[in-house]
């Protein structure tokens, strides 16, 4: 039976993982390869590494950390962080992923998008775009760690990226990022029911009740978290977790259980 | 030797990685004089199937697989393209004509069809899913029957005969996820990125096939 994908989002900050919340506050949760061997006992469906810094600092993630993370890995993992040409992509690829994340790359080279489906198959090529509130409340596009807010308008701009040949739509509230109180809902549905291809809610997941809404209200086709997966109890003690199989099938599309009336 | 055919479609790192995680010593081949010394081949593979084989007859590797695989039998594994360039043709193309493939699966390769969903469900079909076997292809053998495996992709495997169906599959219908005729084996899915029952896949395409 099919059932829709949960992805731990790990967040870089040099050689360590870190968890922030609405994308300020970064604090360090341990070591990526030790965070990699637990999801690959867990059974992780993919992982997704950004970089957080990366685009600041005008350079891509390492390919060095990608291709340690290659050789442990054993599920689809998906980087991003300050990647904005194919030489990137290719050197990422290359080195063991299996899917390139692109965010404020998307948003300030489009025709990257279009270059990058052609060589590499739209299925490798994910949009992560972060949405945060303007001052008068509107949901825009957001660029550079979130710091700066564009005035696309989310739904519109992730039609145009599936035009040009994206492959998945990462869909993040920064809004609603380390907070744990539920993905934006609404957000989720207005894009997913905007595109064709998959898209995957982020920002805000707590729990496997918020992912459920996600999947079944806000039609998302899978559902990522970074605070759920690393942090414990009220505390936020560290610890890095991920659901049981049995808990994963439950969020399987209601139409899929019944044709297997199981 | 395992030789790994690199026809410039998508990422062959993660698969070879895999299988030296497994013990196989690999090789990649790129070119037909590649072939020495190797015993058994998959055929990756990401992509666009019109671009797929266009690669192939480039780099003069159709022939020479068609020659090791249908004339000397050696054992081949197709991996999700991979799988899919085994068969007769394939509706991607960019002209809108049916492509041939290389024929040594009876079947076709089809785009998933939202009509015949019976719930909509979003193409590329990209994420976890179950087998059912349909014939004890050892690919399987010693396999937990309710493993999920990785699938990605918008095409799949159709009208395949039913002997050489080793595996279907649901996503909004019923689909053919392995195949296998004689030497010939081909999964929809990618062991190579599906936790240890992937890998326990490709130990058995290893040792069995």
């Amino acid at each position: 039976m099919f059932r829709p994908r949960v992805i731990p989002c790990l967040l870089l900050k040099g050689d360590g993982l870190v968890k922030t919340m609405r994308f300020a506050d970064p604090v360090y949760v341990g070591d990526p390869m030790n965070a990699v061997r637990i999801f690959n006992m867990r059974l992780a469906d993919e992982i997704i590494f950004l970089d957080i810094e990366a685009s600041l600092e005008g350079r891509s993630i390492s390919p060095d950390l990608v291709r340690r993370i290659g050789e442990e890995c054993f599920m689809p993992f998906a980087v991003g962080g300050g990647i904005r040409t194919t030489d990137q992509i290719r050197q990422l690829f290359r080195a063991g992923a299996e899917k390139a994340v692109l965010n404020t790359g998307a948003v300030e080279c489009p025709d990257c998008i279009s270059k990058a489906a052609d060589m590499f198959g739209s299925q490798s090529i994910v949009v992560c775009i972060d949405v945060r509130e303007d001052a008068s409340h509107e949901k825009k596009v957001a660029v550079r760690s979130g710091r700066k807010i564009t005035g696309l308008d989310p739904v519109a701009f992730a039609r145009d990226m599936e035009r040009r040949g994206a492959g998945e739509i990462m869909i993040n509230s920064i809004d609603r990022e380390g907070t744990m109180s539920g993905y934006d809902l609404g957000l989720i549905r207005q894009v997913s029911d905007a595109v064709s291809i998959p898209v995957i809610a982020s920002g805000g997941a707590g729990d496997l009740a918020h992912m459920r809404e996600a999947l079944h209200d806000g039609n998302a086709s899978a559902v990522s978290a970074g605070s759920m997966f690393v942090f414990q109890g009220p505390r936020r003690g560290v610890l890095i977790s991920f659901p049981e199989q049995d808990e994963l099938m439950a969020l399987s599309p209601l139409c899929e259980a019944d044709l297997n009336g199981s | 030797m395992t030789g790994v055919v690199d026809y410039g479609m998508g990422n062959l790192h993660s698969i070879i990685h895999k299988l030296h995680y497994i013990g196989a010593r690999t090789t990649v081949i790129t070119g037909p004089d590649d072939f020495r010394g190797v015993d058994r081949i998959i055929l990756p593979g990401v992509g666009h199937f019109a671009k797929g084989m266009h690669n192939l007859r480039e780099s003069g590797l159709l022939d020479a697989l068609d020659s090791l695989v249908q004339g000397e039998g050696l054992p081949v594994l197709g991996i999700c393209l991979g799988a899919q360039l085994l068969c007769r043709d394939s509706q991607e193309s960019d002209n809108g004509r049916v492509v041939q493939g290389l024929g040594w699966i009876d079947g076709h390769v089809r785009r998933f069809d939202a009509d015949r969903m019976h719930c909509r469900l979003k193409v590329p079909h990209m994420g976890w899913n179950t087998l059912r076997a349909t014939n004890d292809s050892p690919l399987f053998t010693d396999l937990d029957a309710a493993a999920p495996y990785y699938f990605v992709h918008s095409y799949h495997l159709s009208e395949v005969p039913a002997e050489q169906v080793a595996a279907v599959t649901d996503y909004g219908y019923s689909f053919v996820s392995a195949v296998r005729k004689g030497n010939i084996h081909g999964t929809q899915f990618h062991p190579e990125k599906s936790h240890m029952n992937g890998l326990d896949l490709l130990d058995n395409f290893l040792e069995l096939c």
